[in-house]
């Protein structure tokens, strides 16, 4: 059913970005693509893979900004997935069902035997989180690595969702947003994390951590100090040093 | 937002029709029109092919058309649906309403009750096609109170002219339908310069700045995209080809849609029947022509809110 649950959730899972950390890599979207075309949406197509105009579909995707000028100014690495709304308006506008918002802890998924391919769901996300699979033939987005994150074939430590496990600098964290007190939670509070576009009022579970301030803004265009002239006392390279000179 | 034509055709094609149907019942029922059966039998084809046509084209854009059957379940919550649903009963009642015209000439009593309950429908399903658009938040174009308006009135004129041109060339023309649809077509587009002022002088909320939250830094700006390539939102959302041509474009459809078929329909009064009834076929195609640029505007000039993470400054 394309209504939103009656009550939002109390178990909110997201994901928590943290901008700081974030080196810019793509690992998560390379894991992201590489477990999610195996996984439950499988397969992730892409068109003309290895040929000219590459195309496809993914779930999750690194942007790189700049903000600021000058010695001021900061690069940005920012990966942006689906953000598992609480007012998702992609749930609503899908005329067939497929697109729904889990009661139980508010993941936004399709249902993609229900999915026509009209791609209103892709107009009604500010965010760009959906994206048409044009090899399936039905609108793809994430799922929070539903797979992974409830089974119990795996160990506990890799039950989080594939992008989560592979980030080499632990910039993105996984959790459950609507219970205040878990780790996410607090990194959110800690941190001033913050909903992207929030003047658009669908209400994002996943939260970014802003980029910490410079440690001393006075440092920020400072020259390094001259490295010293290299001239060795003694031992062997003292000796060379003398002999080359006297040559 | 990237121009399907197989939408665009849809929704000029399926709003004449039920702009023309909804004309029909609510004249036919009131007797001014013939009930003769030629007559009905002739606008009301036209209505249900212009309708069905579009219908069918709409299908042409799905990637998974053979689930389009799950579209009528959902109207409870998605306009899509509800034009789904209010098309299918629509044409159901009037295929009662024609029964009654075609096959007895009879507009009267129960055939009258089912041309107004059709009218009524047709206009629900326009009325749930300019919602669709409406609705969309992350487009500011769309998300404007003036979108259902300009859909109903474009319905209602577009199927004006049809039905002005099916009286010509069956009746013999009449002035009153004439003058009516000369005026709910100076309507229809009265009201899209309304919209287009509206959409020039309004601004998205959101901003770069915004959409990542990093305006305390300072402006932002692209620097790498994720890809090297084009995707999917890029070509779906990001469309801005013949953006600069805009103002031309608005004088080219007001010449075809207005200008042109009012000139030919004041003509005809003038002319002999034949003549006037070829004039007002042509006021019918130009009206639909115009429309057609129009409706081919109303997605290039629509910005997405997701073209801000692509290097667009402007939402």
């Amino acid at each position: 059913m394309t209504s939103l649950p009656k009550r939002p959730s109390a178990k909110k899972l997201g994901l928590v970005i943290d901008l700081d950390t974030c080196v810019g890599c793509h690992a998560c979207v390379v894991n992201c693509k590489e477990w999610n075309t195996g996984g439950y949406p499988a397969p992730l197509t892409d068109q003309n893979p290895y040929g000219k105009d590459v195309s496809g579909a993914w779930l999750n995707r690194v942007h790189t900004f700049e903000a600021g000028e000058g010695a001021e100014g900061r690069t940005i690495h920012f990966p942006k997935s689906c953000l598992h709304c609480e007012e998702p308006l992609c749930v609503t506008v899908c005329p067939t069902g497929a697109s729904y918002k889990r009661d139980e802890d508010g993941i936004v998924l399709v249902d993609e035997d229900r999915c026509m391919g009209c791609g209103l769901c892709a107009w009604a996300c500010p965010y760009g989180a959906r994206e048409m699979d044009m090899g399936v033939g039905v609108m793809k987005k994430c799922t929070l690595c539903i797979d992974r994150i409830y089974n119990e074939n795996l160990e506990e430590v890799d039950r989080v969702p594939a992008c989560v496990s592979t980030c080499p600098a632990s910039a993105r964290h996984f959790g459950d947003l609507g219970d205040p007190n878990s780790a996410v939670s607090r990194l959110v509070a800690e941190r001033g994390g913050y909903d992207l576009m929030p003047e658009q009022g669908y209400k994002p579970t996943n939260k970014y951590l802003p980029p910490r301030p410079r440690r001393d803004a006075s440092t920020a265009g400072a020259k390094p100090e001259a490295l010293d002239e290299a001239s060795p006392e003694g031992g062997f390279l003292g000796w060379v040093d003398r002999l080359l000179s006297a040559v | 937002m990237h121009p399907a034509y197989s939408v665009i055709f849809f929704t000029t094609a399926s709003g004449a029709g039920f702009g023309l149907l909804a004309l029909l019942g609510v004249l036919g029922p009131l007797r001014l029109l013939p009930a003769d059966r030629w007559f009905g039998l002739s606008a009301l084809f036209l209505a249900f092919a212009l309708a069905v046509g579009g219908l069918l084209s709409s299908t042409l854009h799905l990637k998974s058309p053979a689930r389009a059957r799950f579209a009528f379940s959902q109207w409870r919550s998605s306009w899509l649906s509800r034009e789904g649903v209010a098309s299918i009963a629509t044409m159901a009642i009037a295929g009662v309403f024609a029964i009654g015209w075609v096959f007895f000439e009879a507009t009267a009593g129960w055939w009258a009750a089912a041309g107004l309950l059709a009218a009524l429908g047709a206009l629900l399903t326009v009325f749930s096609t300019g919602k669709i658009y409406a609705v969309l938040k992350p487009i500011r174009q769309w998300h404007d109170p003036l979108v259902v308006p300009v859909y109903l009135l474009f319905a209602l004129a577009t199927g004006a002219v049809w039905l002005d041109a099916v009286v010509a060339v069956l009746a013999g023309g009449s002035v009153a339908v004439g003058l009516g649809t000369i005026i709910v077509v100076i309507g229809a587009w009265g009201t899209k310069v309304a919209y287009w002022k509206r959409i020039d002088q309004g601004r998205s909320p959101s901003t770069p700045e915004s959409a990542t939250g990093l305006g305390s830094l300072g402006q932002v700006r692209l620097l790498m995209a994720p890809h090297t390539e084009e995707n999917y939102l890029q070509r779906e959302m990001g469309y801005r080809v013949a953006r600069k041509h805009t103002a031309k474009l608005r004088v080219v459809a007001g010449f075809f849609g207005l200008a042109v078929p009012v000139f030919l329909i004041l003509a005809g009064w003038l002319l002999p029947t034949g003549a006037a009834a070829v004039c007002a076929v042509l006021a019918a195609l130009f009206v639909s022509l115009g429309v057609v640029i129009e409706r081919w505007l109303f997605f290039a000039e629509a910005r997405h809110t997701v073209t801000l993470y692509y290097g667009d400054r402007v939402g």
